[in-house]
């Protein structure tokens, strides 16, 4: 459960959207206060725009702000919905940031209603915080929202993980991607004073030098899987193929074969032939099988072969595991997992490659 | 003034302009006579013999001052710097920014070693030739290496001739095609992977184990196969850690078929104690600007000598520097040689400085650096660890440390949002110099590496932890003053928009003119 609130600015300028996390701990809005206290230096030039009661309007007047509030809602009853109603609000109001407080299952909401319409990052209140759209704490989500407000932050695709909450609360953890969230990062927050940072990559720059890399070493007669996610999409983009953002496509002699395949229907067109799997860890947790690709299932991924795997990851996804792993699978089968595991090579840029292990 | 008994420190601040904003037309710090007519009878036209292509249109656009402005200017500007002269420069971890020392400035800037040119006849210039020769004997010596090259002239460039190196070794055996690949470790110095891969190779960078802060030996089986041209590592590491595996990392190595190369950037705790050739290492190379007290003169010149094993010497950058029996020469008929890597014949002040500096310390007084400096550093170490907010990583394992250490304030950053950068710009309030972060990627958060040489002495070890301890008090109790640091500097805050913007940047005036119309 989650509620969002969005901020529209007037004449153009920055908008910060915030949204609230209803029904959560007394700690979320103390926590989202903690954000917009990082933002009230700005207050003047910004108009924040707001879902009202508790969720974000009072937390907007506790920092002195004077919201522009939209909606309605049932006070301290809110549901999902609203969470959707808001979003969609905001993004209908042409915000510049969607500011969300809450967990996985708020960022859930917020992807189902806007996808990466619009720029948007979370406040972290929420117990199960799996996605990577969330900053490392309110103070940080504020100071981000400054930065990315004065142009100084770049924005990525970042994974948005729904967790199985009866899982959850049998003591099992079960996350899958269920979808991607523009969000700013800091690339050069900090300046190292002694190398070359300028020389230091952003993601996209990084996602391409990958994809020129595994591009120039496929062979026509091989069959390529391409599994979700941003940087094996943009293997696609090099290639000119569209690909499903979610989904596992099929590529083979660099033309699109199959799209948004289940398993059944990978198997059915792959039959015999050579097959390669291309594959991104998903940020933080790492996992290269199990979460976000259950199609890539034990009888495809034994179909295949463990050294026709080929793990791409930029160096900064492979920071935020570990870092420098291991990485994870849990296909469901045991011995397809101890088959996985081990050491492996990630292509990690133009002939650049990293060793780490994969555990199951 | 002071802050807690910390002495107070206020940065001049003249709001100096650029040269080019000074001054007046016409204006001229001295004149030159004509020439008396019989002169100019005698010479002729001087100036048609600068042949017509060369001959400038336009007078060229230089600042007209008079000297006293000159003068004044450049003062000005000296009384806003900040160096190894009138600062603690302990933050500059890997630097090793150890003193400097006037005798060996004042010995490179005798017109003895400035008047000579390295295209005069080897025979005229002996004396500068046998002190070249015996700083290479010198660092073979210290080294257990076989031969020195003085030619590169940093630490990027010596890793760049050692893959050279590799690859000649490999393509005079016929594997160069297979041996494609260069291993290296993420904590060691960056160019480590990039020099190779400028050198051609692809490069597979190992992370360290989590727990130990260093790559588990099974990471690199798992990397080394037939396509392995060798290894390149920085040990000890910019953590402070030397990787306790070092001589099992060159055993596989060498099983695959590969050499390799050890950046010994950090040498300045191993000086006298540790020969990385009697370890196995078959190249290496050392920072003259680093370890051997010649300057960092604005991050140069530097030089940094590399050495190699016998099986190696035919492939050194020419010209090899020999010696008869009676004389020094230049060879180069080298016919495996990689070839010429720089002009002439090497950075020679900072040669002449670091012979100067090793025959000044000898054998016993190296020692003493090499000790000195870590204890030093584990003083510091000791200090630091009890500072609210800091944490050193890896320390169950490696709770000691060599040269330097890297620290982190991620935990002052969750529990009070001020992170190094802040204390960065804070610190050079105090008037000491900032710490070194980290090279990227950053594998530990907010990341700082401090190194003590052994020129520093233990005032400026409690001043540094003083400061820092004061800076967390702050931190802790009222951020704001970290966060909008600096206020007692030149400048507040820069502005790095325009060094990153191609629109914006400008390296000469000229530039800025045509950018900023």
């Amino acid at each position: 459960m989650g509620g969002r609130v969005g901020l529209k600015g007037t004449d153009g300028k920055e908008i910060l959207a915030r949204a609230r996390d209803l029904g959560a701990k007394p700690v979320s809005p103390v926590r989202t206060i903690e954000a917009l206290r990082e933002i009230t230096q700005i207050a003047d030039s910004i108009e924040l725009v707001t879902y009202p009661f508790d969720m974000g309007e009072e937390e907007a007047r506790e920092c002195g702000f004077d919201p522009k509030v939209l909606g309605s809602i049932k006070e301290n009853e809110t549901t999902a919905a609203d969470t959707a109603n808001a979003a969609m609000a905001m993004l209908k109001c042409h915000v510049d940031l969607i500011l969300f407080a809450g967990g996985d299952g708020t960022a859930r909401d917020v992807c189902r209603s806007v996808r990466q319409d619009v720029p948007a990052l979370g406040i972290p209140t929420g117990v199960k915080i799996h996605s990577a759209v969330f900053a490392v704490n309110p103070r940080k989500a504020g100071e981000l929202t400054v930065r990315f407000l004065h142009g100084k932050a770049s924005l990525r695709e970042a994974e948005v993980m729904d967790t199985d909450e009866q899982a959850f609360r049998e003591g099992r953890l079960s996350a899958h991607l269920c979808g991607y969230l523009k969000v700013p990062y800091e690339k050069d927050a900090v300046q190292p004073s002694k190398s070359a940072s300028f020389a230091t990559l952003d993601e996209e720059t990084s996602q391409d030098s990958i994809a020129q890399c595994i591009v120039e070493r496929m062979e026509d007669s091989c069959y390529y899987i391409l599994c979700p996610g941003t940087t094996v999409k943009a293997v696609a983009d090099k290639l000119g193929v569209a690909k499903t953002l979610l989904g596992v496509d099929l590529i083979h002699k660099r033309t699109l074969v199959g799209s948004d395949l289940n398993e059944q229907g990978l198997l059915k067109l792959l039959g015999q032939k050579k097959a390669k799997i291309i594959v991104s860890p998903i940020g933080r947790q790492g996992f290269i099988f199990g979460r976000g690709n259950p199609q890539i299932s034990p009888a495809v991924i034994r179909r295949v072969g463990r050294e026709n795997i080929l793990i791409i990851a930029t160096p900064s996804k492979l920071l935020s595991i570990g870092p420098g792993g291991p990485l994870l699978v849990d296909t469901g089968n045991e011995e397809t997992d101890r088959m996985l595991s081990g050491y492996v090579r990630v292509v990690t840029g133009y002939q650049e490659e990293v060793v780490v292990k994969v555990s199951s | 003034m002071t802050e807690n008994g910390i002495p107070g420190y206020r940065a001049v601040a003249w709001n100096e302009p650029l040269i080019f904003q000074l001054g007046r037309k016409g204006r001229r710090g001295s004149t030159i006579l004509a020439a008396e007519d019989q002169i100019k009878v005698e010479s002729g036209d001087v100036r048609s013999r600068i042949p017509e292509a060369m001959r400038r249109k336009e007078s060229a656009n230089l600042p007209e001052l008079s000297e006293p402005e000159v003068v004044r200017h450049f003062i000005r500007l000296s009384q806003q710097n900040f160096g190894v002269d009138s600062g603690v420069m302990i933050g500059h971890g890997t630097c090793t920014m150890k003193y400097n020392p006037k005798i060996n400035e004042t010995l490179a800037r005798s017109p003895r070693l400035t008047r000579i040119h390295p295209l005069q006849d080897t025979s005229t210039v002996q004396g500068i030739l046998e002190i070249m020769y015996r700083l290479a004997k010198l660092l073979c010596t210290l080294s257990g290496m076989d031969e020195f090259s003085l030619q590169p002239r940093g630490g990027a460039h010596a890793v760049l001739t050692n893959a050279r190196i590799i690859r000649a070794y490999h393509k005079l055996n016929g594997e160069l095609e297979q041996r494609n690949e260069i291993v290296t470790t993420v904590l060691s110095h960056p160019c480590n992977g990039g020099s190779p891969a400028v050198a051609g190779f692809k490069v597979i960078t190992l992370y360290p184990d989590p727990e130990t802060g260093t790559p588990n030996v099974e990471t690199l089986k798992a990397a080394v196969s037939k396509h392995t041209a060798g290894m390149t590592i920085t040990d000890p590491y910019d953590t402070g850690i030397f990787d306790p595996c070092i001589d099992e990392y060159i055993k596989i190595i060498h099983e695959a078929g590969g050499l390799v190369a050890v950046d010994q950037a950090n040498a300045n705790s191993l000086l006298g104690r540790l020969r990385i050739g009697d370890v196995g290492a078959d190249l290496c190379h050392f920072n003259l600007h680093k370890s051997f007290s010649a300057p960092h003169g604005s991050h140069g010149p530097g030089s940094a000598p590399v050495g190699v094993k016998k099986h190696l010497v035919g492939f050194l950058p020419v010209p090899t520097l020999e010696f008869d029996g009676s004389k020094y020469y230049l060879d180069y008929d080298r016919p495996h040689s990689i070839g010429k890597v720089s002009g002439f014949h090497g950075v020679i002040p900072a040669v002449l400085k670091a012979y100067a500096w090793i025959m000044a310390m000898g054998e016993e007084g190296l020692r003493e650096t090499s000790e000195v400096a870590v204890i030093n550093n584990n003083y510091l170490i000791e200090k630091l660890r009890k500072v609210r907010g800091v944490t050193l990583p890896w320390n169950k394992n490696h709770p000691r440390r060599l040269q330097e250490a890297r620290f982190s304030l991620q935990q002052m950053m969750e529990e009070t949002g001020v992170g190094i950068d802040d204390v960065n710009r804070r610190m050079v309030d105090f008037g000491i110099q900032k710490c070194f972060t980290s090279h990227e990627p950053w594998i530990v958060p907010e990341p700082f590496t401090p190194e003590p040489p052994e020129s520093t002495p233990k005032e400026d070890l409690d001043r540094f932890s003083d400061v820092l301890r004061q800076i967390s008090r702050e931190a802790y109790t009222n951020p704001e003053i970290v966060k909008k640091a600096p206020h007692n500097c030149t400048i507040s805050r820069m502005d790095l928009s325009s060094p990153r913007d191609p629109k914006k940047w400008a390296l000469t005036w000229r530039a800025y003119l045509s950018k900023n119309k």
